[in-house]
C-alpha cells in the first residue's frame, strides 16, 4: 500500500514542477547582473566605465560576429532537442529582421565562456545591443512572438515594423 | 566553432518514439513502485534497467519500447513533421539507466527503500518527458560538463 502513496506523490510533485517548467521555460527577461550591466541612454555615465571579464570573454568569443543593430547568441549542446527549434526560431527572426544576427556557440566546447557568463542550461539565448551589450536573456526555448519583442525593446529606433 | 555541424550522417529518430517509450517507462515504473519489495517488482526493475541499457548501449533502434513504435504503432500515425537528432534522447536513456543501476543493485543488496527512491526520481523524469517534453539532458548535460572540466 506504501508503494501506491509514493507513486501518488512522485506524479503530484513531478506535476507540479512541470507545470512550473512550462511556464518559465524560454521567459525573456531583462540582464542586470553585475557585470552585464545595461547600458542605456538613462543610465548614469559610471555604467559605461569599464567592461567586466564577462564582457571581455563575449567581445572575444564573438569577434567579428556581432549583428548591425543587435545579435542573438544562442548556447546550445550536443544533447539538448530544443536546441534545435530555437535555432530554427532565431535563424527565421535573423532573416526577417535586417541587422539582427544569430550566433550559436557550443557550450560545451566552450565552457570557460560558459562559466564566464554562469550558462546553466542549454539553450541559452543572450539578446545583445549593438554596442555588444547583454540587455536581454532567456534560458529554455523562448517563443518567436517573445524574441521579435525583446528585439523590438532593444533595436535602435524603438519597436521594428514588421508582421510576425 | 556552431553547433550546426551537418546532421545528415547522424542517427535521427521519430520525435514521437521517445516520447511513446516515456510513457510506457512511466507506466512499468509506477507498477514497479507499486509492486516494490514484491518479486514482481524485482522482475519490473530488472526488465526497465534491461530496456534503458539497450537504449542507452546499443542505440535506440534496439530499445525495445522503440521497436514497438516503430512496427505497431508508427504504421498507424502520419509521417512526421521532421526527423530528430537520435542523441538527446540516447542520453535520457542514459540517465534513466543510471537510476535503475542503482535501484536493481539496491534490491540485490535487499534495500528495499534506496530502491524505491531510485525508482521514484527515474518515474519522475520519465513521466516529466512524456507528460510535458522536458528534456533531462537540455538541463543536465550542461552542469555535468562544468563540474567535469572545473
Amino acid at each position: 500500500m506504501t508503494g501506491v502513496w509514493i507513486l501518488i506523490g512522485v506524479l503530484l510533485l513531478a506535476t507540479m514542477f512541470g507545470l512550473w517548467f512550462r511556464r518559465v521555460n524560454g521567459r525573456v527577461r531583462d540582464t542586470r547582473p553585475a557585470g552585464l550591466a545595461m547600458v542605456g541612454p538613462n543610465d548614469p555615465p559610471a555604467a559605461i566605465e569599464e567592461p567586466t571579464p564577462q564582457a571581455i570573454a563575449l567581445a572575444e568569443a564573438l569577434e567579428g560576429r556581432l549583428g548591425e543593430r543587435a545579435t542573438m547568441v544562442q548556447f546550445s549542446s550536443a544533447f539538448c532537442q530544443p536546441c534545435r527549434a530555437t535555432r530554427r526560431i532565431l535563424e527565421e527572426v535573423s532573416v526577417m529582421v535586417p541587422g539582427v544576427s544569430h550566433v550559436e556557440i557550443d557550450a560545451e566546447e566552450n565552457l570557460e565562456l560558459v562559466r564566464a557568463l554562469d550558462i546553466r542550461r542549454t539553450p541559452t539565448v543572450l539578446f545583445l545591443d549593438r554596442a555588444g551589450v547583454v540587455r536581454k536573456q532567456a534560458s529554455g526555448q523562448p517563443r518567436k512572438a517573445d524574441v521579435v519583442a525583446a528585439l523590438g525593446e532593444i533595436l535602435p529606433g524603438g519597436a521594428p515594423d514588421f508582421v510576425i | 566553432m556552431p553547433a550546426d555541424s551537418p546532421t545528415s550522417s547522424r542517427p535521427m529518430v521519430d520525435p514521437r518514439g521517445p516520447r511513446f517509450g516515456a510513457a510506457v517507462t512511466t507506466v512499468v515504473l509506477a507498477l514497479a513502485l507499486v509492486l516494490m519489495g514484491t518479486a514482481a517488482g524485482t522482475v519490473l526493475v530488472a526488465w526497465q534497467t534491461l530496456v534503458f541499457g539497450l537504449g542507452a548501449l546499443v542505440g535506440l533502434h534496439a530499445q525495445p519500447y522503440g521497436v514497438l513504435f516503430r512496427r505497431v504503432v508508427r504504421p498507424r500515425l502520419a509521417p512526421p513533421a521532421e526527423m530528430e537528432d537520435a542523441a538527446p534522447p540516447r542520453f535520457a536513456q542514459a540517465v534513466g539507466l543510471l537510476f535503475m543501476v542503482v535501484a536493481l543493485i539496491a534490491l540485490l543488496a535487499g534495500s528495499t527503500i534506496v530502491a524505491t527512491v531510485a525508482v521514484a526520481f527515474a518515474l519522475a523524469a520519465a513521466f516529466l518527458n512524456a507528460a510535458f517534453n522536458f528534456c533531462l539532458g537540455c538541463e543536465m548535460y550542461l552542469l555535468v560538463a562544468r563540474l567535469r572540466h572545473s
